[in-house]
């Protein structure tokens, strides 16, 4: 390979051809401040717009400052990354950036995690020079039901622009505007609503300041604690428990189930119950549906649409109303877990626990935003109460924590409650990309081959690459199953079913990077992907360690039909636990 | 053959002003005389004399008339190309010695010019491809296609010394040459009209007078870089352009011009037009590419440059109206002709675009390396009313503002940069005594505040903060502080911003600081504006020896700021005074005046 040396900081640096100045620079220890600039090197995906100027540097021969994220090391280059004119230049820069933001950070959501907030302070800047005089960009706020844009605080670093259109192929946000009144927003300055948004929230996890924020649900559900009237239930996703620990100082990758139960209940709700059961549920209703499909279509039947779509993800769900309206019945109709849990709760559980459906509260902990939306869609609601009160992400569980006084590493081990507490491993892989479709095909298999499964794990379903093929076979029938994550992939996925590139029998989708232990609700990463295999890592784990691993091996699963929803795909499952699609987004 | 032809201007000025109504008026009247014969009323391009227009030349004699008014029509007709008696009321008059000057050779305004890129305008009906074939139209790509190969027809583009007249001065057959040895499966040669600079309208009279010189052009530099595909990026501002390039390409197709295998040769070259919506910064390449490409139209970082990675990411290669208008001069005359005009380093010709306090008004084109002087005072007919030169101000948004030192300072690229001040695409706007520089200043700076992309932090937030401050500068509330945080910022948007324009957005602040810098403090520590252009540091007094106590001004005062008993000198309350100066306009006794 070819390569180049240069001197950085009088600092002899060798790196390969097309090495950029500041990954050279990294190279060589050297830290050189970024704002706009980030890497998403699981994706294969860098934002680096060059717009920000933080990270300019002196290269000696050149004219002007050279932005170190966008320049390539030419050979015998002389990079001074700490002069003086840089040092004026690059504070100078951050003094304007400060100069149109708003000054509210001891309120602000984001205070403590703002990269803005960081290099003011890094740069030790006490003093905004041209403030007396300084008019401020404002914009409309806009609240969606499940994220918050207050551009006041844009930056125009553009990375929530390349996570929407180049991740996700959304195409929600861009650049508007000219000039001191450019920003980032959907097309015509809509609002979110009224846009291709899924609410799958990675702006937000990119966001380096608080321009994009998520709609806070932990005052409600504080007032609901308090209400001795009311019975507050909490449900857990199978991603919370694999990156909670984060907020609390532990590395990435720690399983923190017992802790986090332990926690909730001394928060004070009435039942802490798991989502990972509502998983195990979700894969007798979609695993039934999917093998009917499959011997419907083995038999024959042409009327039968393959492959089967996996629902549990919200943004998913979304995004395929808004851009496929043509392939609504192409999806499984199971509910999300969240909503299962919901909807059994309100009904079983309360008839179970003698209280009426208006006393009960449900409050879900989330790795992800668009539950907020979800919860709020009108199908999941009976007379106007949802079945889904409050979706609390990863992050606002931990400040209500932290909020609350309560000392989490000191906390003891603790249990979830019953009868919808109990779970397999299947419910837990529900947490990373391809962990769906390995729990319903351990199920299907079973149901459908009569036979025992030898070997739990299917590893061929595994990993982190974008788009993955397996086929399973089914004692002799070869079942070709399809996973994407993130919804650039799905598209990609989905345009080659339309042209006919792939013959697949069941697809699972997950929008956020690495399924939902990627989710936005969960402790912000800004591209930074190193944490997303190790939570992977403590979900496969946790699986690992279960005693039962299969959904239908679940006793309150089994109960739960047995008292009251009959068999899978009853007609009480359908009322409770199926729904329908729209073809505008319902929003 | 006709032995008289009336060339009437039909550029976007004159056209304005009725020409296209002389044009019908003088036929109609050649009908009534039954001269269809003898003589031919031609629409041409811009004569570049705008400030007289709307324009009619009579040839061969070279008769201008001046200021022309389609009732004018029938005594042109009846006078002149009847009885042959030129219709003196209409012919330019010399400013200074109040003569009627029979001849355009004789005018000032175009004895020390040399039109190469705007040869065909003034002369030619753009309309008709074969006017323009008839002056050595098409000859020089025959002639490449024919004798030379792409390298013999670059090394002469280099050995003439022309580099491009978009601003920055790059040498344009260098420019060919890296795109021509980055190979690939397509290449783009790109045309760039996308004139934004306030007042400049070289490249639309270019288009207007003479689109077959920018077709010829396009077609011989994708002959030498290996392109079959020709783009022209065009503000939609510019419909009369658009319409008479349009025509140009049509009319070249059916030539066999443009097409498949030109002129019998294995060259093929097509092009077509791509609209833009008239943003300034559209005017920098890569976000001129990014636009095309239907993106938004922001720039990105170079490199890669466009002659490596362009329009859908294909060698590219992007060069300004007038540089295209001098290629095929340079293939016909030679390019040791071409480069023997000019200086040592800027070869050939620029245009300019004359305008401000000055007589003559309108498009110019002169050898490089002449002075400011001469474009002033000779070819500009000096400064309107008699009054004091102060400054002028060359390159647009991107230059500087020049001063009575620089007045002999030879034109070209580097002298100009050296000088503070820049190129740029060729405005020149002449500023007198009355002009307030701080004021300029804070003009362009609006200018480029509008007009910014907002893609990097220095040109987006930094331009505002200076906006802001020129803006408290003037209205009295600045402060020496205030001038140190200007040139900081100044500096430090010319080092950080991200393109072109960011990079040049701050000279004209800093050329008026550097050259005015007494007017600043003026501003700042005495509160007065020299040129009385800044309305808040404008005082009025009223003389009480003057006064004759009408209260007609204190009737007006829309403040209640003028007190006074009738028949007695009235007075003017600093603190409530808004500096309107109403009262200064009202007073019939000149009792008030301006401090």
């Amino acid at each position: 390979m070819e390569t180049i040396k240069l001197t950085i900081d009088n600092k002899a640096v060798e790196v390969p051809k097309g090495t950029t100045v500041l990954k050279a620079a990294k190279q060589a220890g050297i830290h050189i401040p970024t704002l706009c600039y980030m890497n998403m090197e699981h994706l294969g995906i860098e934002n680096k717009p060059g717009g920000c100027r933080v990270c300019v540097c002196e290269v000696q021969g050149r004219k002007t400052l050279v932005p170190a994220c966008v320049t390539e090391c030419t050979e015998g280059m002389d990079v001074k990354t700490h002069s003086l004119r840089v040092l004026n230049s690059r504070r100078t820069v951050v003094e304007l950036l400060l100069s149109d933001h708003p000054k509210d950070c001891l309120t602000c959501l984001k205070s403590g995690r703002c990269e803005l907030q960081a290099l003011a302070n890094m740069m030790g800047i006490r003093e905004i020079h041209c403030e007396a005089t300084a008019a401020m960009s404002t914009y409309r706020k806009d609240a969606s039901p499940a994220l918050i844009r207050d551009m006041d605080k844009c930056v125009m670093c553009r990375s929530c622009e390349t996570v929407c259109n180049d991740v996700q192929t959304v195409g929600a946000l861009s650049a508007v505007n000219r000039g001191f009144m450019a920003v980032v927003a959907p097309a015509f300055e809509q609002e979110l609503t009224d846009s291709p948004c899924t609410f799958c929230g990675q702006c937000v996890a990119v966001c380096p300041t608080g321009a994009l924020t998520e709609v806070d649900h932990t005052p409600k559900v504080i007032r609901a604690l308090a209400d001795p009237a009311k019975t507050v239930v909490v449900q857990t996703a199978p991603a919370v428990r694999a990156a909670l620990g984060e907020e609390f100082g532990y590395p990435a990758g720690t399983s923190v189930t017992g802790k986090m139960a332990a926690a909730l209940r001394a928060l004070g709700f009435d039942k802490v119950f798991d989502t990972d059961f509502a998983a195990d549920l979700t894969i007798m209703e979609e695993g039934t549906e999917l093998l009917d499909r499959i011997s419907r279509h083995l038999q024959g039947d042409k009327s039968v649409r393959l492959p089967i779509l996996t629902s549990c993800c919200p943004a998913w769900v979304n995004f395929f109303e808004c851009n496929y309206p043509d392939m609504l019945d192409v999806p499984s109709t199971a509910r999300s877990p969240q909503q299962m849990f919901g909807s059994v709760a309100k009904t079983y559980l309360a008839k179970k626990m003698g209280i009426k459906r208006e006393d009960m509260v449900v409050v879900s902990i989330m790795p992800c935003l668009a539950k907020k939306y979800e919860c709020q869609r009108e199908e999941f609601s009976v007379d106007g109460n949802p079945d889904v009160d409050y979706a609390l992400s990863t992050r606002e569980l931990a400040q209500l924590i932290k909020m609350a006084n309560i000392d989490f590493r000191s906390l003891p081990d603790e249990d979830f409650d019953h009868p919808m507490g109990e779970s397999t491993g299947a419910g837990v892989i529900f947490g990373v990309t391809g962990g769906v479709i390995e729990a319903a095909t351990r199920t299907a298999y079973e149901v459908f081959t009569g036979k025992k499964l030898e070997k739990v794990d299917f590893t061929e379903l595994r990993g982190l690459e974008g788009i993955r093929t397996a086929t399973v076979d089914f004692n002799g029938t070869p079942i070709h199953i399809g996973i994407a994550h993130t919804l650039g992939n799905a598209r990609k996925l989905l345009d080659g079913i339309k042209k006919g590139m792939y013959n697949f029998h069941a697809i699972e989708i997950m929008a956020c990077p690495g399924g939902c232990i990627g989710g936005a609700g969960q402790p912000l990463h800004r591209g930074n992907s190193s944490f997303i295999k190790a939570r992977m890592e403590a979900i496969y784990k946790e699986d690992a360690g279960k005693p039962i691993r299969k959904s239908h091996e679940n006793p309150e699963i089994i109960a739960l039909y047995e008292d009251f929803l009959g068999k899978p795909l009853s007609e009480k499952s359908h009322h409770l636990l199926h729904t329908h699609y729209f073809g505008h987004p319902k929003k | 053959m006709y032995k008289m032809q009336l060339l009437v201007c039909g550029g976007t000025g004159c056209r304005a002003s009725a020409s296209a109504q002389i044009v019908e008026n003088l036929n109609a009247s050649l009908k009534a005389h039954g001269l269809e014969e003898d003589a031919q009323v031609v629409t041409t391009g811009c004569f570049g004399f705008c400030e007289k227009g709307p324009i009619v030349k009579v040839i061969p004699d070279n008769t201008f008339y001046t200021q022309v008014k389609p009732e004018d029509a029938e005594e042109i007709i009846a006078e002149h190309v009847l009885k042959g008696r030129k219709v003196t009321r209409l012919l330019y008059e010399n400013p200074k010695t109040q003569e009627h000057v029979a001849d355009s050779k004789h005018m000032g305004f175009y004895q020390k010019q040399i039109r190469i890129a705007l040869r065909n305008c003034g002369f030619i009906n753009p309309e008709n491809i074969d006017e323009y074939i008839a002056r050595d139209g098409y000859s020089a790509l025959a002639q490449v296609l024919a004798d030379l190969t792409p390298q013999q027809a670059i090394d002469m583009v280099k050995q003439s010394g022309l580099r491009g007249r978009g601003g920055a001065g790059f040498p344009t057959g260098l420019k060919w040459e890296i795109a021509s040895k980055n190979s690939a499966d397509q290449k783009y040669v790109v045309c760039n009209a996308d004139e934004g600079d306030p007042g400049a309208f070289m490249d639309r009279s270019i288009l207007e007078g003479d689109p077959n010189s920018i077709i010829e052009a396009m077609a011989i530099c994708g002959y030498c870089i290996g392109a079959s595909k020709g783009l022209v990026y065009i503000r939609a501002e510019y419909p009369l352009a658009i319409k008479r390039l349009q025509i140009a390409i049509e009319q070249a197709r059916e030539c066999g011009l443009l097409g498949e295998n030109i002129l019998g040769s294995k060259f093929s070259f097509d092009m077509e037009l791509r609209y833009g919506a008239g943003a300034f910064v559209c005017g920098e390449e890569t976000a001129l590419i990014h636009s095309m490409e239907g993106s938004r139209g922001e720039p990105t970082f170079k490199p890669p440059f466009p002659a490596q990675s362009g329009y859908l990411g294909k060698p590219t290669n992007v060069n300004n109206v007038e540089t295209y208008a001098n290629i095929p001069v340079i293939f016909l005359k030679g390019p040791e002709w071409f480069s023997s005009i000019g200086t040592e380093k800027s070869k050939g010709t620029k245009v300019f675009a004359l305008a401000g306090k000055i007589n003559n008004v309108g498009l110019i084109e002169v050898p490089m390396g002449i002075t400011l002087r001469e474009i002033i005072y000779e070819i500009g007919g000096g400064i309107k009313g008699g009054k004091k030169f102060k400054a002028v101000q060359t390159g647009g948004p991107s230059g500087g503002c020049l001063t009575q030192k620089h007045l002999d300072t030879p034109i070209d690229f580097d002298s100009l940069v050296a000088a503070g001040s820049m190129m740029g695409s060729g405005g020149m706007i002449v500023m007198d005594e009355d002009d307030c520089m701080v004021g300029i200043a804070k003009f362009y700076l609006e200018f480029i505040v509008e007009e910014s992309c907002g893609k990097c932090t220095p040109c987006r937030v930094g331009n505002k903060r200076m906006l802001e401050l020129l803006e408290k500068i003037c209205n009295g509330k600045g402060n020496m502080g205030d001038l140190e945080q200007l040139r900081n910022l100044a500096l430090v948007i010319k080092d950080t911003a991200l393109c072109g324009l960011g990079q040049t957005s701050p000279n004209p602040v800093l050329s008026t600081l550097d050259n005015f810098y007494d007017e600043y403090l003026a501003h700042v520590q005495d509160k007065v504006c020299p040129a009385g252009q800044c309305r808040a540091l404008r005082h009025y007094f009223i003389n009480p020896d003057v006064c004759t106590g009408c209260t007609l001004c204190a009737r007006n005062c829309p403040v209640q700021a003028i007190t006074g008993e009738k028949r007695q000198p009235h007075t003017i309350n600093q603190e409530i005074c808004i500096h309107c100066g109403v009262c200064y306009q009202k007073c019939k006794f000149n009792a008030i005046t301006v401090q």
